[in-house]
């Protein structure tokens, strides 16, 4: 059983369709904990101490976001500069996070083809998290790929139940006995993918 | 022993009222019934405390009702009665008219004249409005369809009394006597009204409808003004009075009902900012005397008519409840309630009405009625008001819990309405409307939050009420106040006024009332904010603060240093000073104490500033600042 924490970053909640639906099933989950950032700290006056404790009283360190220009929300970033640093999380003294779980859950407007060497982003997701997956090794958590939800400009309902669902099962599967592993997944692949496989070895 | 004085009399009936209220409270069968059982017990017919002369006080006590009219008005705004039409035209007509004409024909079954019967069918038509809606109001069902149905039906049936006054005389069998006295202690003054013609007895009516109108939209507004400037209580409160007790007396003279007067009067005066202080002032009055007015129908319940002939009083008790009950449904049914609403609005208003208690003595007095048909039937109209309390009780604890269909909806399909629409109004309750609550309801209305504001100063109210504001005068330490104001349904009081013992007096009736309530105060100094803190309101606001910080900010920016770097450590500042305004607020009064803390506390926050600078060095390896986490050991150290 692994206690989740959900590093939360969305300016703009209230009008957010596919992340207010998401977090919404969050009560109905034991062991995990939404972290909101721009709730906490609206002027930036990040809690450097408190943070730390939070981070080591949880196994699986997810971040949630909207992607913005590729990239994480800028109070995200200043979280990391100001949480995650030399002595602490990595260096000598650091070792703090060393072995947890660590996995981004992205929401973005682009389809998932749009994210491709051929498409009109040009990089994959996988690609555009390069420095997410090396701060995960800097500070020795294993890097799980991320959950992406593509097209929310356009998603329908259903579209958001289905995400919803997925949602679901896999923080149930990260909280579970036996989460998933880095070496579950192909190069490229998402967290949501190994649902699919999962699923369908489960009905063959 | 009934003649005992005034003293004596009043004694006895508080007495009643103190001893058995609770105890009907406490045995979840509300107010009503307490009183009603009350009346019973102190009544002739068992202790005997009270003779006959409670039909005396019944008269006196009516004038609660008519001031509960007062206060229904003050609620409703003329857009809120326009809307209320349908109903009150077709289901109050429908209900009275029904009704009648069923009691009509049942009355000529049992072998009455046809005018008889139809006077009796008018009367027994009507409902209490005191009962209904004084139960209504205590299960807070009045904002349910159905409780807004009965009262609808209530006011038209208000209205019709005007007509069935004037009918009443006219169904007179045989030796017509002429209508010398009018029954009811307020129809008395219309005899000069008859003796003009017709149109010019319409053209009164009118001209005194509009007369209250003008006077109240154009002059009861300024005149409660000027009074709330003497700054005396009473006096207000006299005014109140006054204003009801004149309105009672003018449409008495002309032969409108009073309770209907006072009524209007209270939904003129609903847009005036006086409104809350005059319901403040109005309302223990008219609990009292509607009070008073339960007890009296206790008391004057004629046991010796019913112990007569108990079989005849059961069936026609019986007879007319179900009766009215159905045709009740049968109109609910009509204008489609749902099940829920349809039970509600039958149990409440299946009952005969005070207005009947008037009408048999008027209809005594013009030959309409014979005694030995009045006497039996005010036993009937009295029973069937104690046992609304009753039915409504049995609706609410039997039937609704077994056969209710309270609808569950889809949890993301509320979610989703919830977004999109603006909540109902006045989720904000501001108290005090200077120069901090005016900003800060400002920033409300700029965010689309409808707040509702309280203040005591009755210049400020008129300036900001010709602003288009909410406003409304009083002093929002008191209970009644905040009660007239919403604080049920309110989720957040701001507590901005500049009195600090007002700030801490207001905020101990809003926790003791209104427990619910989120609080959020402006404090002056350490005193209140300790005060404060010791009641348990968490978030304080000292007022200088912010400000202060703000200042130094921009003058350590002007002195050179990074503005960013400023902001930050104002931050850090601000975190230490809340965190010690609630740790010098937990060693109490202890002046030694506190002084010797507060000391302690400057050279901690000194020693924090210094190592600061010290451990700039630091910053290499701890991101780029340091100081935060350095500020924030001092703090784990604690």
């Amino acid at each position: 059983m692994g206690k989740i924490l959900i590093v939360f970053a969305h300016p703009a909640f209230e009008k957010s369709r596919v992340n207010r639906q998401l977090t919404r099933v969050l009560a109905s989950i034991p062991d995990v904990t939404l972290h909101d950032l721009y709730e906490l700290y609206p002027h930036g006056d990040i809690d450097v101490v408190a943070e730390r404790k939070r981070l080591e009283e949880h196994d699986v360190i997810l971040f949630q976001f909207p992607l913005f220009l590729f990239g994480i929300p800028s109070l995200l970033k200043e979280w990391m500069d100001l949480v995650l640093v030399h002595g602490w999380a990595f260096g000598q003294g650091g070792g703090a996070l060393r072995g947890k779980l660590f996995s981004c859950f992205i929401s973005t407007g682009g389809s998932r083809s749009s994210y491709s060497r051929s498409g009109a982003n040009r990089f994959t997701i996988r690609e555009l998290l390069a420095p997410m997956e090396q701060v995960s090794n800097l500070c020795r958590m294993r890097f799980l790929p991320p959950f992406v939800v593509h097209g929310t400009n356009v998603i329908t309902r259903e579209g958001i139940q289905d995400a919803v669902a997925g949602y679901r099962v896999v923080l149930q599967q990260l909280a579970g006995t036996t989460p998933p592993q880095p070496g579950d997944f192909d190069e490229g692949a998402y967290l949501n993918d190994l649902l699919e496989t999962k699923e369908g070895a489960g009905h063959a | 022993m009934h003649d005992g004085g005034f003293l004596f009399q009043a004694f006895v009936y508080l007495a009643a009222a103190v001893v058995s209220v609770p105890i009907a409270k406490k045995l979840g069968l509300g107010s009503v019934l307490g009183y009603l059982v009350a009346g019973i017990v102190i009544g002739p017919f068992a202790l005997g405390l009270i003779g006959h002369e409670g039909e005396g006080v019944m008269e006196f006590a009516e004038f609660g009702i008519i001031m509960m009219l007062f206060l229904i008005g003050l609620e409703l705004e003329p857009k809120m009665i326009w809307r209320l039409k349908r109903s009150i035209l077709g289901m109050g007509g429908m209900q009275v008219a029904v009704s009648a004409l069923l009691i009509t024909a049942a009355a000529m079954l049992f072998g009455l004249a046809w005018q008889t019967g139809l006077a009796l069918g008018l009367v027994l038509a009507l409902s209490s409005t005191a009962i209904v809606l004084q139960s209504l109001q205590e299960k807070g069902l009045l904002k349910t369809d159905g409780g807004k149905n009965s009262f609808s039906v209530l006011l038209f049936q208000d209205i019709a009394i005007i007509p069935i006054l004037a009918l009443l005389p006219l169904l007179a069998v045989g030796g017509h006597d002429a209508p010398g006295h009018h029954g009811g202690g307020h129809h008395g003054g219309a005899e000069w009204l008859e003796a003009l013609p017709l149109w010019g007895q319409a053209a009164t009516v009118l001209g005194v409808v509009a007369g209250i109108v003008l006077v109240g939209h154009y002059l009861l507004t300024p005149l409660f003004g000027l009074i709330a400037r003497t700054r005396l209580r009473e006096l207000f409160t006299a005014a109140a009075l006054l204003l009801v007790v004149g309105v009672t007396i003018l449409m008495g003279m002309v032969g409108l009902s009073p309770a209907l007067g006072t009524f209007l009067a209270g939904v003129v005066l609903a847009q005036s900012e006086y409104r809350h202080e005059l319901e403040t002032n109005i309302e223990p009055f008219k609990g009292l005397l509607l009070g008073l007015f339960f007890i009296a129908v206790g008391a004057s319940i004629d046991f010796h008519v019913i112990a007569a002939s108990p079989l005849l009083i059961f069936q026609l008790v019986l007879g007319l409840m179900v009766l009215k009950f159905i045709v009740l449904v049968l109109v609910a049914r009509i204008f489609s309630m749902s099940f829920d609403n349809i039970l509600l609005f039958g149990f409440a208003l299946a009952q005969g009405g005070e207005f009947a208690f008037v009408l048999f003595s008027f209809g005594l007095q013009n030959g309409v009625f014979e005694p030995a048909l009045v006497k039996p039937m005010i036993a009937v109209v009295a029973i069937t008001m104690g046992l609304t309390p009753m039915f409504l009780l049995f609706n609410e604890k039997v039937l609704q819990p077994r056969f209710g269909t309270k609808e569950h909806d889809d949890a993301i399909d509320r979610e989703d309405v919830r977004s999109g629409e603006i909540e109902e109004q006045g989720k904000v309750i501001i108290a005090g409307f200077g120069r901090v609550g005016s900003t800060v309801g400002r920033f409300m209305q700029a965010n689309d939050e409808s707040a509702t504001y309280l203040d005591i100063d009755p210049d400020n109210v008129d300036l900001l009420r010709k602003l288009g504001l909410d406003v409304y005068y009083g002093d929002a330490s008191r209970y009644e106040l905040l009660h007239a104001a919403g604080a049920e349904q309110a989720r957040l009081l701001v507590i901005a006024v500049d009195d600090p013992e007002k700030t801490v007096a207001i905020a101990r009736t809003a926790m003791k009332h209104f427990p619910h309530l989120k609080i959020i105060a402006r404090t002056a100094g350490l005193g209140d904010s300790h005060e404060l803190i010791g009641l348990g309101v968490e978030h304080i606001y000292p007022e200088t603060l912010d400000t202060a910080l703000r200042i130094g900010v921009d003058a350590l920016a002007m002195l050179g240093h990074r503005r960013y770097h400023a902001v930050r450590a104002m931050h850090t500042f601000r975190r230490h000073e809340e965190r010690h305004i609630h740790e010098l607020a937990k060693l109490g009064h202890d002046r030694k104490e506190l002084i010797r803390e507060a000391k302690k506390r400057i050279e901690d926050l000194e020693e924090l500033m210094l190592a600061e600078k010290r451990d700039r060095h630091r910053d290499k390896e701890l991101g780029w600042d340091a100081s935060g986490h350095i500020s924030d050991e001092g703090h784990m150290r604690e």
